[in-house]
């Protein structure tokens, strides 16, 4: 879980700087699209390292898939009977509580995003635009509803990670001052989350155009 | 209630020489069983407190086949789990003076010249071996910035020799006692039995053989053979029914084998803790200690005049009578238990008390918190602060904590020889449960160190001579296993089937009172005859009218208390002939016939240097007295002013 | 105070158990939470009914035995108190108290509020021990301990083994007790060498009772009458993890 969990943040980070590029205008952003397609070249084959990449993310995502539901159901057979009185959670953490609702949110919101995005059907430039049209496209101020759904996501991401990443070292063990490593991920997140949202609220509200 | 006088004891198996190489001696002359054979040997501990845990874990080691019994759900929550204050042990760590021989004379004169000289000295040899045993299985006791072992000075000592874990050193050295017996259990060497408790002694051929036990969760009736039973029970101050003990402390084990044969000593030694919290209801069920240790920087006061209505800090400090500073300048608050309690009984009685019902006096903190600060008395004070705080309402900090003294620990037992061996051959007994080191009075932080004495040291080394013998003895005779058997299933049988209208509790909570107000702390002889007047109508009633609902064959507690109550009555009986038959004032143990003009306690060595140890016989009880006699320390009149 | 109390009745492990409403009156706010179910006991067995059966002993919040679901919290709304230190004034009148036992199936039920909590014992058979034979120790000064991992140790060790944490883990797991006990022992220089193979043991042996695993949700500490801190999970992961590594 922590593992895989850790590679997605990895993932997420590369993401954001990536999405960020938006702001050095099209051709900076379309270059890097094409430049993650052609790193390596000739060594690796056309989208060679992307594939790559892809493939551990797929492997990532689905191990941590996997790791979620064992855990969840080792949960499930470690309390066969419920409490009958509303169990009232004494630890703080509404990002805690929300980790498996939030992680399934985050599923359905990445098969979306893909859609839209990687794959262009759900998006009204299609599949063959420029990365940066689809962007564009993708969040123009009439599409304000899309918009809406993806900052509701990112902030679930955020929640997810703020957890997530103090867990992940928690259960490598690496944790040991408390006060210091939750700000630092909550820190993390908000980096993470305000990075990702600047680039769809930029384009709907036409700064980037 | 008449007793008759038997023949005394004379031998108590103490070797004889100098004091200082009594134990190595005995240590010696104890066979030793060949370890092929110790495989084949079984020995049975009831009790898995520091005494039965330490004894079991270390004969376990030592490659005998235990059984271990204990009525909680695990062994790690044996009542030794709630002592607070610490552990004594003459390390001399700190170079303050302190020495074996110290210890041994200032724990023979705590017990107010009514303990043996020889098993003391033992006691404190062996206590040096407890720290390190202890600290090798990873106690974390406090410690010193230097990494070294801290100390602390507790009641009625004047060197540091206490060595302590927060306000939770039984609950540390009882966890270290219990993982060497989980070890051990895991081993295969020690099989254990929780949720088992222990109803009846099986002895066949004159030794103790066996113990039958019910399990507590299917009402099943079991018998346990062995070549030798250890009892390590603990105390029986739950007599009373409001007791700091935990509220299944019983006497039921040690009081079915005093009825086989075994000799119960000393029964009416007593003691009364002067630092716990005042009862606040008719409900209350148990009463907490304050560690004692709180004494070290409170000041106990009460009113000058009583009832005044004033709120604490409204009662300035010429108003105030700070009486045990004012009565012992020497030790102030220190003085020994029985002394401070019974300072607060008078004032209390003097109409001077304080709070609910007006028995309680003040212990304050005021002077500590100005002269340390707050954080340093939070530092070494805090977890009892937090205690008193929830379970009165009330804030120490800023306002003094109201405290009243109640029964703690019984010095009483059954009575064992050098070798912790009853007088029932083959019988054992260990901890609280015996009679053996503190006399008429204990020191505070003394009876940690006596269970594990006990059980890590001594017993392993005293039993092993007794069961070389083993292959020598007869087959268990069964005749005597089923009639240990049957009189269990008719006790519960009757139990059942009273039918009255009276709880058991309710009945407790009656003899509990009756105990207090005449075999507490000051004991009269009208008071006392009229408790044996009463016992005796009170245990008919409890026979003719107690209700126990429900049926054997299930997890029942209100069986398991009626079982516990009908052993108190009897043992109240015989606590209370004890104490009407000693006239003097001793330890624990004030008879207000026997003070001097100050109004302290008088004792009475031409006639009662004696261990009262008394036989149960059809015909009554006979007392057999073993005399005590001091060739190292010379028997004084104690004083602390 | 007037309360109504729903209490889990449940006879015995075969049994399925329900909630039973009860009625009790003139409670008063000094008792403790278990005082004012003695008073309920008393009136029901002279009713001739069955007394709710509740495990407890000590009564002043240091053996663990006393183990109760309080309204959907482990012993009940006051932090780092066990049930038998809580007093009624924290209640008002008027108030229904829902009552249950603690629930994870290593922790079956054996009746009304009582469970088995043996599984606890089998974790520390597994290895929550330093072996040392009664007499071969050595003098408690030939090692001196640093302060601050002494009070850490401590801090650790000061686990009652009450259960609470694995009640009110939504895993069900028993991460928290088990950690402490390593935590103790492993911060201790006379714990080092056996440190690994027991962190190894005692996880792999929590895992085997059927309790979940962590996610690191924080519950069990929040309820821990001795506020067992968190961190002394991943000291029992780092210990695991590493003691793992070593031997594959
Ligand atoms: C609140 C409190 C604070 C104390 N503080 C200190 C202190 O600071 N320093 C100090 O030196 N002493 C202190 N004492 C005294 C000391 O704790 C006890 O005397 C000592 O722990 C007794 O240990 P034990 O092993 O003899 O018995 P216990 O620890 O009482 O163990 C008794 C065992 O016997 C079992 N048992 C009992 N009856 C039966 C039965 N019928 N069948 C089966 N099993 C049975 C129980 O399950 C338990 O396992 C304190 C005592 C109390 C009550
Ligand atoms: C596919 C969608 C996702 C699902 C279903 C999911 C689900 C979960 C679940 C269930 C947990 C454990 C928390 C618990 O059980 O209470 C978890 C932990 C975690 N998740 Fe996710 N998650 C998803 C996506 C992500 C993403 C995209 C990232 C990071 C970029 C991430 C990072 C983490 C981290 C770091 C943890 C903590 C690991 C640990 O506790 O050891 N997750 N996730
Ligand atoms: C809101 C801000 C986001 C924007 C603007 C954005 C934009 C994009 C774009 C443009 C692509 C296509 C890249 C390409 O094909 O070259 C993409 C791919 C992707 N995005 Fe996002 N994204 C955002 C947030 C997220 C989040 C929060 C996640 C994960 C939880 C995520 C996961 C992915 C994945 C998995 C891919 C596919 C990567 C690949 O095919 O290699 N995105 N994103
Ligand atoms: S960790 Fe806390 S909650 Fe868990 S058993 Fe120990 S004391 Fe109880
Ligand atoms: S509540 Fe459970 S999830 Fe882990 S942090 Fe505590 S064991
Ligand atoms: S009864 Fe011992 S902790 Fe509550």
């Amino acid at each position: 879980m922590a593992v895989s969990g850790a590679v997605l943040v990895f993932f997420l980070v590369a993401h954001m700087a990536g999405n960020l590029k938006i702001f050095a205008g099209a051709e900076s952003f379309n270059g890097y699209a094409a430049w993650l397609r052609e790193v390596g070249y000739p060594l690796l084959p056309h989208r060679g390292l992307l594939t790559i990449l892809e493939a551990g993310l797929v492997v990532a995502i689905a191990a941590h898939m996997y790791s979620a539901i064992v855990l969840a159901r080792r949960a499930a057979h470690a309390r066969p009977v419920k409490y009958a009185a509303r169990v009232k959670s004494r630890a703080n953490g509404y990002a805690t509580r929300t980790m498996r609702w939030g992680g399934v949110i985050i599923f359905f919101f990445v098969i979306y995003h893909l859609l839209d995005m990687t794959f262009g059907v759900a998006n009204p430039e299609g599949h063959d635009a420029t990365p940066f049209a689809r962007m564009v496209a993708g969040f123009e101020p009439a599409r304000w509803y899309i918009t809406v759904f993806y900052v509701i996501s990112v902030v679930m991401v955020g929640l997810h990670l703020r957890h997530g990443l103090w867990s992940a070292l928690q259960t490598l063990g690496l944790a040991r001052r408390y006060p210091v490593l939750k700000i630092s991920a909550a820190l993390v997140s908000a980096v993470l989350t305000i990075g990702f949202l600047v680039v769809p609220l930029a384009i709907t509200f036409g700064v980037v155009r | 209630m008449n007793y008759r006088e038997g023949a005394p004891i004379k031998d108590t198996k103490a070797p004889e020489g100098p004091i200082e190489d009594r134990w190595e001696k005995r240590k010696f002359s104890a066979r030793l069983v060949n370890p092929a054979n110790k495989r084949k040997i079984n020995v049975i501990v009831v009790g898995t407190g520091l005494a039965g845990g330490s004894a079991a874990a270390t004969l376990g080691e030592l490659g005998y086949k235990v059984k271990s019994f204990c009525y909680q759900d695990s062994p790690r929550r044996a009542h030794s789990i709630a002592a607070q204050g610490g552990i004594n042990a003459a390390k001399n760590y700190r170079g303050d003076g302190d020495s074996i021989y110290r210890l041994f004379y200032d724990t023979v004169k705590g017990g107010d010249f009514r303990a043996r000289e020889s098993n003391v000295y033992r006691l404190a040899q062996v206590s040096v071996n407890i720290i390190d045993q202890a600290v090798a299985q990873g106690v974390p006791f406090a410690r010193e910035y230097g990494g070294l072992l801290d100390t602390r000075s507790f009641g009625g000592a004047q060197v540091s020799r206490t060595f302590y874990a927060r306000g939770q050193t039984g609950q540390q050295l009882l966890l270290g006692a219990y993982s060497a017996l989980e070890r051990q259990i895991a081993a295969g060497t020690v099989e254990m039995h929780t949720r088992h408790e222990m109803l009846e002694l099986i002895i066949s051929d004159g030794r103790a053989r066996g113990v039958v036990v019910r399990d507590m969760v299917t009402g099943e009736v079991e018998t346990h053979l062995a070549d030798a039973v250890v009892l390590a029970t603990g105390g029986y101050g739950n007599v009373f029914f409001l007791s700091t003990n935990a509220k299944g402390c019983n006497t039921t084990a040690i009081w079915r084998a005093h009825q086989k044969g075994a000799v119960f000593a000393n029964p009416c030694y007593t003691q009364i803790h002067p630092t716990c919290i005042p009862v606040s209801g008719e409900y209350q069920s148990k009463l907490t200690l304050m560690s004692e240790s709180l004494r070290n920087d409170g000041r106990v006061w009460v009113p000058l005049k009583g009832g005044d209505p004033r709120p604490v800090a409204e009662i300035p400090e010429d108003e105030r009578d700070y009486y045990l500073e004012r009565i012992y300048p020497a030790f102030g608050n220190l003085v020994p238990r029985d002394i401070a309690s019974r300072a607060a009984k008078n004032v209390c009685d003097e109409g001077r008390g304080v709070g609910p019902g007006g028995l309680g006096v003040y212990l304050d903190f005021a002077d500590a918190i100005k002269r340390l600060g707050r954080d340093a008395v939070e530092k070494k004070y805090g977890n009892l602060f937090e205690m008193y705080e929830r379970i009165t309402g009330e804030d120490p900090y800023t306002q003094p904590m109201r405290i009243y003294p109640a029964v703690h620990y019984t010095m009483g037992g059954l009575w064992v020889d050098y070798d912790l061996q009853s007088s029932v051959p083959g019988l054992f007994v260990i901890g609280e449960a015996n009679f053996s080191d503190h006399g008429a009075n204990r020191l505070g932080a003394s009876a940690l160190m006596q269970g594990l004495a006990d059980g890590y040291f001594v017993l392993p080394t005293t039993i092993g001579d007794y069961l070389a013998d083993a292959h020598t003895f007869d087959a268990i005779d069964d005749q005597q296993v089923a009639e240990a058997e049957i009189a269990v299933k008719n006790r519960i049988e009757k139990l059942l089937s009273v039918n009255g209208t009276r709880t058991a509790d309710s009945f407790h909570r009656e003899l509990g009172k009756l105990m207090w107000d005449y075999c507490g702390m000051e004991r009269t002889e009208e008071g006392l005859r009229k408790a044996l007047e009463r016992i005796p109508e009170l245990r008919a009633e409890f026979w003719r009218d107690v209700k126990v609902s429900g049926v054997n064959e299930e997890l029942n507690q209100a069986l398991e208390r009626a079982g516990r109550v009908a052993d108190f009555f009897d043992l109240a009986e015989l606590m209370c002939l004890d104490a009407l038959h000693r006239t003097e004032s001793c330890g624990g143990h004030f008879r207000a016939e026997s003070q001097d003009a100050d109004g302290e306690a008088l004792r009475d060595d031409e006639h009662f240097a004696y261990v009262a140890a008394w036989e149960s016989t059809p015909d009554g009880p006979v007392l057999h007295k073993e005399d005590l006699e001091y060739e190292y320390v010379k028997m004084t009149q104690r004083s602390y002013k | 105070m007037n309360l109504t109390l729903k209490v889990w009745r449940q006879s015995g492990p075969d049994d399925d158990g329900r909630l039973v409403r009860y009625e009790i009156e003139d409670v008063s706010p000094d008792m403790s939470f278990l005082e004012m179910l003695d008073v309920l006991n008393e009136g029901l067995i002279l009713a001739g009914d069955d007394p709710v059966a509740f495990d407890h002993d000590c009564r002043e919040g240091i053996c663990g035995m006393c183990s109760m679901m309080i309204d959907g919290v482990a012993h009940g709304p006051q932090k780092n108190t066990t049930t038998c230190q809580l007093h009624m004034r924290h209640y008002n009148d008027g108030d229904t108290i829902v009552i249950e036992p603690w629930r994870a199936r290593p922790f079956p039920v054996v009746k009304d509020l009582v469970v088995d909590r043996s599984a606890f014992d089998r974790i520390i058979q597994a290895g929550g021990f330093i072996s040392v034979p009664a007499g071969s120790a050595p003098d408690a000064h030939a090692m001196p301990v640093p302060k601050a991992d002494a009070d850490d140790a401590f801090d650790a060790a000061t686990c009652i083994g009450c259960g609470a944490c694995v009640a009110a883990c939504p895993n069900g797991s028993a991460s928290l007790f088990t950690a402490a006990k390593i935590t103790h022992l492993g911060l201790l220089p006379q714990g080092q060498p056996e440190r690994g193979s027991r962190a190894r043991a005692m996880v792999e042996q929590m895992d085997e009772e059927g309790f979940g695993g962590c996610t690191n949700t924080g519950e069990c500490t929040a309820v821990c009458p001795k506020g067992i801190p968190l961190d002394t999970i991943a000291r029992m992961n780092a210990d695991y993890l590493r003691a793992s590594r070593k031997s594959g």
